[in-house]
């Protein structure tokens, strides 16, 4: 595995059993069952994306960055990726891709991390955490601060150097571009259509996405 | 006590897993005895543990995705929880993960304590959950964590690589707490280790207390972002 590995998908949009558009700013929390394809589309490009997932049967069990990457070998994310969760469990499969990298460890912006990296005045910015918080508060089953753990950034460009440095690129997305899972088990997933307007993540002008499930390969 | 002096060492086993609450003022040595050993850790703010190291905020906060002297590990509160104010390795690794017992059995085989005893093989995620369950904590607070004495090239393709002889023996890195810190380490080899054996090695630590960091203190002034790490976190305790 490596490189970009863009891959088109054969499922039609019309024929989606499922379709919501997520506003920037905003959290979107939804089940998807296994063997449903999920896909979420960058409608205006370069909008990252924060995405965690959990196993529906057991949220202990959830997306793992570290585990996703050292299963593949590698710290992007494109076609052919499983995201791995803490148990160890394939959650989803990435199978079309036509962005061709996603980055796993830029995590997620929130009011505190914002005060660190840009101004202590920053705080009352919009922030990916904050809609990750309401949106579990608002979903219950227990959930808290607890669940909220390190993250995709679909769409989000953040190269490693041979040096170590981590470096924010210019996003490679542009508008249409999206990408493509299946599900192996079933998962609940949870989206922060991310408001940080301090970097380039999403070219200083957040934008809404498109969410679309589709029951099988066939739909 | 007078500043600097040690007032607690051991040794951890090869494989075996370690807790402790770093004061706020203390600092936590630990020294790579043979060569080639690997600590994963992570680390709570002890007085409310919901509060937990953060790898991107860490990462993100100094563009890097390796750790040394200089550097400081956030909590995911803007918070600074360990600054690493003496390092003889130059890389410790934040991104690798840790092991768990499918990934041993799979390169080493299965390996039980009915037949080796305390030589079995122990993975990286058991060992966590088992030390940080003595603290009252689970898997939802199992959360990404870093590995000392290790260092995981990234190449442009984005591929990971161990690299080998990374650190050598006698060679050292300590932490100092700048908050109350709920530390969860094990001494489990690193998972993408290419070693066909399963050879985990003992690691000696220490603790000593150590001056509050001044104005001028590396960690403080190594980057703007640092600074401002280092005031949200003396707020915390005003």
């Amino acid at each position: 595995m490596g490189g970009m590995n863009l891959v088109e998908s054969k499922l039609d949009p019309t024929q989606a059993n499922y379709s919501h558009e997520v506003l920037a700013g905003e959290p979107w929390v939804h089940p998807v069952s296994k063997g449903q394809y999920f896909r979420i589309v960058d409608l205006h490009g370069n909008q990252a994306v924060d995405t965690l997932f959990y196993n529906e049967h057991d949220y202990s069990d959830r997306y793992s960055a570290q585990d996703t990457i050292q299963q593949q070998g590698n710290i992007y994310l494109t076609t052919g990726t499983k995201l791995m969760s803490t148990g160890g469990t394939v959650l989803l499969t990435i199978v079309a891709d036509t962005c061709g990298r996603h980055d796993t460890l830029g995590g997620a912006c929130a009011t505190e991390s914002n005060m660190v990296r840009y101004a202590l005045e920053k705080r009352h910015m919009h922030a990916c955490r904050n809609s990750f918080l309401k949106a579990v508060i608002e979903w219950g089953h227990g959930m808290s601060k607890r669940d909220i753990t390190s993250n995709i950034n679909f769409f989000m460009n953040v190269p490693v150097t041979r040096e170590g440095k981590l470096t924010f690129e210019d996003g490679i997305s542009e508008p249409g571009k999206y990408v493509e899972m299946r599900a192996e088990i079933d998962v609940l997933v949870l989206i922060s259509n991310c408001p940080q307007l301090n970097n380039p993540c999403n070219a200083y002008n957040p934008t809404p996405v498109r969410v679309l499930i589709w029951n099988g390969p066939e739909a | 006590m007078e500043e600097n002096s040690v007032f607690w060492e051991e040794t951890i086993q090869p494989g075996a897993a370690w807790s402790h609450v770093l004061k706020r003022g203390t600092a936590l040595r630990l020294v790579d005895l043979e060569g080639g050993a690997n600590v994963g850790a992570i680390f709570y703010n002890f007085e409310c543990p919901v509060e937990r190291y953060n790898m991107p905020d860490t990462l993100k906060a100094q563009h890097v995705a390796r750790l040394t002297k200089g550097f400081v590990l956030y909590s995911d509160m803007g918070r600074i929880l360990c600054s690493i104010v003496e390092d003889k390795v130059g890389w410790h690794d934040p991104i690798g993960g840790t092991s768990n017992a499918k990934l041993l059995e799979a390169n080493y085989g299965p390996s039980r304590y009915q037949q080796q005893r305390n030589d079995y093989h122990k993975n990286g995620r058991d060992s966590f959950l088992i030390e940080m369950g003595k603290w009252g904590l689970g898997p939802r607070d199992l959360t990404a964590n870093v590995n000392f004495f290790t260092r995981i090239d990234v190449s442009e393709d984005g591929s990971m690589s161990f690299a080998p002889g990374n650190s050598k023996a006698g060679d050292f890195v300590e932490l100092r707490a700048e908050m109350n810190v709920l530390v969860i380490l094990n001494t489990c080899p690193h998972p993408l280790d290419p070693n066909p054996r399963y050879a985990p090695k003992p690691v000696h630590l220490s603790i000593r207390r150590v001056p509050v960091p001044g104005v001028d203190d590396a960690c403080r002034v190594s980057r703007a972002e640092n600074g401002r790490g280092f005031t949200l976190t003396e707020r915390y305790f005003l």
